[in-house]
């Protein structure tokens, strides 16, 4: 199944220098590849394993997930505010897909 | 450099492939002792991510709870003192465990820009075991942090 159920949360304004904190969850399975169906086949890995943050346009802040984070991530970092611009956010599957959301901050 | 391309227990891999264990089906636990890592194996790992250099305590901040009721979602928030200026920041930051079926939790690339060195995230942890925060500093310099987790009901419902 194909879940793409990215939320974010970061502030509407900030005054410019102020450090943000940015909360990022999403729905997934986060399937760790240990588990066996009833069957006792292996239940195939399938993990988002990338997290990549962007604002206008410029890496802030990336991620590298393994099979230990819980199954729908959550993680939270911090920015520090200097212009207005869009935080761009992207999720990348085992499978290639990528999930994506943005979020606007208005600073000044 | 592509962090995750460095898979550094291919091995454990191997091992937990054709090792057979009995796992449940709603639950990600892992029966039988030859799918977990060993704190040796874990130590293996970080020197294979921090390319030899030595640890020191210090400065870095591992907030976990010492029980977690639910190994499946256990609340991790990594900290670190820096100023996060150009010439004092902090490069990446890791998070291990002892005795997971793989020691590598997840990593974390962040820099001057991102202002405060805090990141949260939930991990699975499929037993009672120590977990560790690695920050790996502009300067080369590496800082190390330890939590003994207790987890009641371990990453399974039983």
């Amino acid at each position: 199944m194909t879940q793409s159920t990215a939320r974010v949360k970061v502030p509407a304004t900030a005054a410019k220098g102020e450090i943000v904190e940015i909360k990022t969850t999403i729905g997934h399975d986060m399937e760790s590849g240990q588990r066996k169906d009833k069957d006792g086949n292996p239940i195939p890995r399938k993990i988002i394993n990338k997290f990549l943050c962007t604002f206008n346009g410029k890496e802030i802040f990336r991620s590298d997930w393994y099979p230990a984070i819980s199954a729908n991530p959550y993680l939270s970092f911090f920015m520090r505010a200097t212009e207005t611009g869009r935080f761009e956010f992207a999720w990348t599957d085992d499978d290639g897909s990528v999930a994506k959301a943005t979020a606007d901050i208005t600073v000044g | 450099m592509n962090d995750t391309s460095r898979m550094a227990v291919t091995r454990r891999r191997f091992i937990v492939a054709g090792g057979g264990a009995a796992v449940a089906l709603t639950c990600l636990t892992v029966t039988g002792g030859s799918a977990w890592a060993t704190p040796a194996e874990m130590e293996e790992a970080i020197n294979t991510l921090i390319g030899g250099v030595s640890p020191r305590a210090g400065r870095i901040r591992l907030k976990a709870p010492p029980i977690a009721e639910d190994g499946n979602v256990v609340p991790l928030t990594v900290s670190v003192d820096s100023a996060m200026t150009a010439e004092d920041h902090v490069r990446k930051i890791h998070i291990l465990t002892e005795e997971n079926p793989w020691p590598r939790a997840c990593t974390f690339l962040l820099g001057p820009q991102n202002g405060r060195a805090e990141v949260s995230t939930r991990v699975r942890l499929i037993k009672g075991q120590s977990v560790v925060a690695l920050a790996e500093m502009n300067d080369g310099s590496v800082y190390r942090a330890t939590a003994a987790i207790k987890v009641t009901v371990g990453g399974c419902g039983g």
